[in-house]
C-alpha cells in the first residue's frame, strides 16, 4: 500500500493508463492513509463513498480510452471551496450545516479532468491565519517533527492541504492564497505550492476573504505534479468578472526546460532583521544552484517592500469586513435567535465568528468608517500602487525573483503570542505578490538543523507561471529533497 | 489615532457583532496594537499616487442585459435557518 502512496501524480497517471494499478486501488490506499494519519486533523470531512464512486468511474474512462488529465488522482479540497452536496464551512461555526447546492468552478474543473474527491481539508477560519490555529475544527498538525517531538503547525491558512499532501493522505490538494496561505504552509510542510497570477483560477464558489487578493492554487509533492494540477484548475470563467482570458502556457514542458539564459532577481530588501541564519544560507544556496544551471543572478531593489504587510492588513480586513457582512443568520449557516433583527444579527455573528475573524472584521470596519477611510484605506491602496510599480520596474530587466518563502521553519502548536502583529510576520515574503497580483511558488529546498523543511519562493511576471515552473524544476532537481516527514502514512515511524 | 472602549462599541455596532462590555477594553488594546503598526505607512509619500483597487489589467466584461439564471427557489432557501412559503423568515421588523 505504501508503494501506491509513494507514486507522484505523474507516475500514478502513467501506472493507471498502463493498467498497472486501478483508480479504486489508489483511492482505497489514500482513504486508508487518511485513517492512519487522522490524528493530524487535516481532514474536516471525508467523502469515502463519493471517492470510491468517482474512482470506479475513472477506471471505466481509463478502460474506454477517455481518461482526463487528472483521471483517478485522489484530491483533497480546502474547506473554503463550495462542493455540491458536501458541507462547506470555511472552518467557521457560522457556516455550520451549510451544504452548497452548487460546485465551485475550480473543483468542477478538477472533477471534469477525472480527479477523485477524498474530502474537505482543515484551514484557518475564513482563511484568516498563518498557522491553521483559528479553525473551528481545531488546529491541523504538521507531519514533520523536530527532535523534541512537539506538534508543529502546518502553516496557514491552507494548513490542512499542506499537511495532507506531506503526510500522503492526499496526492494533491487545493488551496487558496490571499497573503501567503498556499506558499507559507507549503514551505512549512515540505511540499510544492503555487499561487497563480490573480485571475488565473476562477474565484466563483470559493468563500471570499479579500476578493482583490484571493487566488486558488495547487499543492503537490513535486513540481511536475504541480504543473499538471494547475493546468486542470485554471480556466476563464464568465462567472468571475476578474477571471482572465489570457491563455495558460505549457506548464508541463516548462518544468524540464531549465533556466539557461534566464535573469533572476534577488531583492535586497528581503534581507530582514530576525531572519534565521539557516534561511539566509538556503537562499544563497538557491542562488548558487540557479547560477550553476546557467541563470544570471542580479541584485534588484523593491524599495516599498517593508510597507506591504501594513498595507495588506488594511486592505484585506477592509475587504473581509464587506465580504463577511453576508453572514447574518438569514440565508445560510447558523442563527442565534433574538427579539429584533439587529439583535439576531449581532448575536449570530458574535457566536459564529472566532476571535481572529471578529478582530479583522472590526479593523476592516474601522478603516472604512467615516473619517478614517482616506487616512487608512485610500492610503493603503496608494501604497499598493507603489508596491506594484516596484515589481513592474524590476520585471523590465529580470524574468523572475528568488526569495525565501518564510522567515522561519514551522513552530509549535499553541505558541503563545500576545501581540497579533507577530503572527502577521509569517507572511512578510509572500504578501507583496498578492498586492501586485503576481504568481508565486514555494518549493521545498532544504532542512534546518532540527530537520524541518524550508522553502524558497519564486515570484514571476503576471501570467508567466511557466518561468516559475522552469526555476522550480531546477531548484527541485538541485535540492534533491527526498527526506520524508515523521508522521507520514505508510512511513517507517 | 487610537481607539477607546467607546469607539470599540461603535465599531462593533457598525459590524453587527455583539461585543460584551468586558471584552471592549482588551479589544481596544488589540486593535491599537495593529493600528500603531499600520501607522508605519505614514512615512510613505503618496502625493499624486493613484489608489490601486484592482490588478486584473482588464476592464470589467459586459454581457447582454438578459435573465440568465433563476427559477431555483428551493435551492436558494435550502440552507436558510428558517423559511416559509418561499420566503426567508426573520424576526419582526415592522410594528
Amino acid at each position: 500500500m505504501s508503494d501506491l502512496l509513494s507514486l507522484s501524480a505523474v507516475e500514478a497517471r502513467a501506472a493507471l493508463d498502463n493498467k498497472d494499478i486501478s483508480a479504486v486501488e489508489l483511492t482505497t490506499a489514500y482513504l486508508a492513509a487518511a485513517d492512519e494519519t487522522a490524528s493530524l486533523n487535516n481532514y474536516v470531512a471525508r467523502t469515502a463513498d463519493q471517492a470510491l464512486t468517482m474512482a470506479a468511474e475513472s477506471d471505466k474512462r481509463i478502460a474506454d480510452g477517455t481518461a482526463g488529465l487528472l483521471e483517478g488522482v485522489p484530491i483533497g479540497v480546502k474547506d473554503l471551496f463550495c462542493t455540491k452536496g458536501v458541507a462547506s464551512t470555511a472552518c467557521s461555526r457560522i457556516l455550520d450545516g451549510f451544504v452548497p447546492r452548487y460546485e465551485s468552478t475550480v473543483t468542477a474543473n478538477l472533477w471534469a479532468a477525472g480527479g477523485v474527491m477524498l474530502g474537505k481539508l482543515n484551514c484557518d477560519e475564513f482563511a484568516m491565519g498563518s498557522a491553521n490555529e483559528t479553525s473551528a475544527f481545531g488546529a491541523a498538525i504538521n507531519p514533520w517533527q523536530g527532535p523534541d517531538k512537539l506538534d508543529l503547525v502546518p502553516g496557514g491558512s491552507s494548513g490542512g492541504s499542506a499537511s495532507a499532501v506531506a503526510a500522503r493522505s492526499a496526492l494533491m490538494a487545493t488551496g487558496t492564497d490571499t497573503g501567503g496561505s498556499i506558499r507559507q504552509p507549503a514551505a512549512f510542510c515540505g511540499v510544492v505550492g503555487l499561487k497563480p497570477t490573480y485571475g488565473r483560477c476562477s474565484r466563483w464558489g470559493i468563500v471570499a476573504f479579500a476578493s482583490s487578493l484571493d487566488q486558488a492554487g495547487p499543492f503537490t509533492r513535486t513540481v511536475a505534479d504541480n504543473a499538471l494540477m494547475m493546468t486542470a484548475m485554471a480556466s476563464h470563467d464568465p462567472k468571475d468578472s476578474t477571471s482572465s482570458a489570457v491563455p495558460l502556457q505549457d506548464l508541463a514542458a516548462a518544468v524540464t526546460a531549465g533556466v539557461k539564459g534566464m535573469k533572476i532577481g534577488v531583492p535586497k530588501e528581503y534581507v530582514m532583521d530576525g531572519m534565521d541564519s539557516e534561511v539566509t544560507a538556503l537562499w544563497q544556496q538557491g542562488q548558487a544552484w540557479l547560477q550553476a544551471a546557467g541563470a544570471e543572478l542580479v541584485e534588484v531593489s523593491l524599495p516599498h517592500t517593508k510597507y506591504a504587510l501594513p498595507a495588506y492588513y488594511i486592505i484585506a480586513p477592509a475587504e473581509a469586513s464587506s465580504n463577511l457582512a453576508r453572514y447574518d443568520g438569514v440565508r445560510y449557516g447558523s442563527r442565534v435567535e433574538a427579539d429584533s433583527l439587529d439583535g439576531m444579527y449581532e448575536a449570530t455573528r458574535a457566536a459564529g465568528f472566532g476571535d481572529e475573524v471578529q478582530r479583522r472584521i472590526m479593523i476592516g470596519t474601522y478603516v472604512l468608517s467615516a473619517g478614517y477611510y482616506d487616512a487608512y484605506y485610500l492610503k493603503a491602496q496608494k501604497v499598493r500602487r507603489l508596491i506594484k510599480n516596484d515589481f513592474d520596474s524590476v520585471f523590465e530587466t529580470v524574468d523572475a525573483l528568488i526569495t525565501p518563502a518564510t522567515p522561519t521553519a514551522a513552530f509549535p502548536v499553541g505558541r503563545k503570542i500576545d501581540d497579533p502583529v507577530t503572527n502577521f510576520l509569517n507572511d512578510v515574503f509572500t504578501v507583496p505578490a498578492n498586492l501586485a497580483g503576481l504568481p508565486g511558488m514555494s518549493v521545498p529546498a532544504g532542512l534546518t538543523k532540527d530537520g524541518l523543511p524550508l522553502g524558497l519562493q519564486i515570484v514571476g511576471k503576471a501570467f508567466d507561471e511557466a518561468s516559475l515552473y522552469r526555476v522550480g524544476g531546477v531548484i527541485e532537481a538541485a535540492a534533491n529533497f527526498t527526506t520524508t516527514p515523521a508522521r507520514m502514512a505508510g512511513g517507517a515511524s | 489615532m487610537s481607539v477607546d472602549k467607546t469607539t470599540v462599541a461603535k465599531i462593533a455596532r457598525l459590524a453587527r457583532i455583539a461585543v460584551p462590555d468586558e471584552r471592549q477594553g482588551p479589544l481596544a488594546d488589540e486593535l491599537n496594537a495593529i493600528l500603531d503598526w499600520i501607522a508605519e505607512l505614514d512615512e510613505v509619500k503618496t502625493d499624486h499616487v493613484e489608489p490601486l483597487a484592482s490588478v486584473t489589467g482588464h476592464a470589467l466584461p459586459m454581457r447582454d442585459d438578459v435573465v440568465n439564471d433563476g427559477g431555483c427557489v428551493d435551492d436558494v432557501l435550502a440552507n436558510a435557518p428558517e423559511s416559509a412559503s418561499g420566503f426567508f423568515v426573520v424576526p419582526k421588523v415592522v410594528e
